[in-house]
């Protein structure tokens, strides 16, 4: 169950949106500017809203009104940026493992050797990010944020910097991810029919406002 | 031999008294690099990353030593923390610091007057670093110390070197502050810098003069030599990235 409503103003642009999904993705569409990044660097924490609520599974993330504002670092989201944001200085390995020892040990924790494996980087670990091909980096960006034990994973166009068999192999990466590990993901992307194949909630942003909605959990899972 | 050294008097092997000032210019100048180290660390970080009220006031301060006539800087330090100074005082009373006329007070000066070099080359550095990466170590659950730890300053590794070797070798040379802070006592504060002038002041120092003068070229050189390989190896890093 994700939840998000947000107002937030910058500079000319205003965001304006409310979207909630009760199945297991939910995706963000839009052209380019319409606001889908911001909404999930609002889910992350990154942006903070002039008034708004994130609720993840039950947990507030950000209530403006009850003066609520997780910081980043403990609301638990797994970010797959688009511009990836691997730490260049640290092999694949000890990249897929940074955020682990943050994660709360009491928890059930994601497999390392069954997330390493499905998404195929048993071959990577003892390489350099900057020696690695686009989909590779877009699958340690995935593997990353998956092994940080997230409540939530958020992506942001996953498939856009990939030719299309590449896209084809990353997507079902992110379909085996989504239902091997019972963890909700929120996707954005500029290509509807990517989002249909995935997510069972759609929002369809425009300038900043919800023009569509689908799904409403009219299904669950796909 | 009326003007200069003869040659022979200059391949004489260094008297006592030089190597005493030698030995004590690389320990003031490595003890006062290192001990500034993480007050430099800290304040780059805090001019690069972060936005508070009195953030000009601090960079000024930072900056004074560096544009101040050395003997002022030293003169401070002489008020400050010499022992009837209030640091100074409070240094001997709590820890049993002493450091007007010791070799602390000549690593003192020492730190002071390279710490705007430090802080300067670290700062530049730190503010290369992407602060999306260090966005995206947050949302991994990393506090703020842990994230300048494992992202910030590996990343920034090159200026903080290069910050380090400025300091070493601005301490090495310095003069002004440590002569008015703690004199120019051999086998105590006497330096490289303060033994070489004692020299010139002396009927028939010229030989001497001038092997601490070599003495004091080699150490400039060797730390130049140091931040080029370290700067053709982070070059070298950052083509393969």
């Amino acid at each position: 169950m994700i939840e998000i409503d947000a107002f937030h103003r910058q500079g000319d642009f205003t965001l304006q949106a409310n979207v909630r999904a009760k199945g297991r993705a939910l995706a963000l569409c839009g052209a380019s500017g319409a606001g889908k990044t911001t909404l999930l660097n609002i889910v992350a924490g990154l942006v903070r809203p002039q008034a708004g609520r994130v609720e993840v599974n039950g947990v507030t993330l950000l209530d403006t009104k009850l003066g609520i504002d997780l910081a980043p670092r403990r609301r638990r989201v797994g970010y797959v940026f688009q511009e990836l944001r691997l730490f260049p200085h640290l092999k694949v390995e000890r990249n897929l493992l940074y955020g682990r020892r943050f994660a709360p040990k009491a928890t059930p924790s994601v497999d390392f050797d069954q997330a390493v494996d499905l998404l195929g980087l048993r071959g990577l670990l003892t390489r350099w990010p900057a020696r690695l091909s686009g989909g590779e980096k877009q699958r340690v960006a995935i593997g990353r944020a998956l092994l940080a034990n997230p409540q939530i994973l958020l992506m942001d166009e996953p498939l856009a910097a990939l030719d299309d068999a590449r896209r084809m192999e990353i997507l079902s990466y992110i379909e085996k991810l989504r239902d091997a590990f019972a963890i909700p993901i929120v996707f954005v992307s500029h290509r509807l029919s990517e989002v249909e194949r995935l997510a069972s909630d759609i929002a369809v942003l425009d300038h900043g406002k919800v023009a569509e909605r689908r799904g409403g959990g009219r299904a669950n899972g796909s | 031999m009326e003007q200069g050294a003869s040659l022979s008097a200059i391949l004489a092997p260094f008297t006592p008294q030089e190597w005493t000032a030698i030995l004590l210019s690389l320990k003031v100048a490595t003890v006062g690099t290192l001990v500034s180290l993480p007050f430099g660390l800290a304040v780059a970080y805090l001019l690069a990353r972060r936005s508070f009220p009195g953030k000009t006031l601090l960079n000024g301060i930072v900056h004074l030593p560096l544009v101040m006539p050395p003997v002022v800087t030293g003169w401070l330090l002489l008020l400050g923390f010499g022992r009837q100074g209030p640091f100074g005082h409070a240094f001997e009373a709590c820890c049993g610091l002493v450091f007007s006329f010791r070799w602390t007070g000549a690593a003192l000066a020492a730190a002071v007057m390279g710490f705007p070099l430090m802080v300067r080359a670290i700062r530049l550095s730190i503010e290369t670093v992407d602060t999306k990466l260090e966005q995206a170590a947050k949302t991994l659950g990393a506090p703020s110390p842990l994230v300048f730890a494992t992202i910030t300053a590996p990343l920034a590794l090159p200026g903080i070197v290069a910050g380090m070797i400025l300091a070493f070798a601005r301490a090495i040379g310095e003069f002004g502050a440590t002569i008015t802070f703690v004199a120019n006592i051999p086998g105590e504060t006497q330096t490289i810098a303060t033994a070489l002038y004692s020299a010139t002041q002396i009927p028939g120092g010229e030989a001497g003069a001038a092997r601490l003068t070599i003495v004091a070229i080699l150490i400039a050189f060797a730390a130049l030599v140091v931040a080029e390989i370290l700067a053709a190896r982070v070059s070298r890093a950052a083509m393969d990235q």
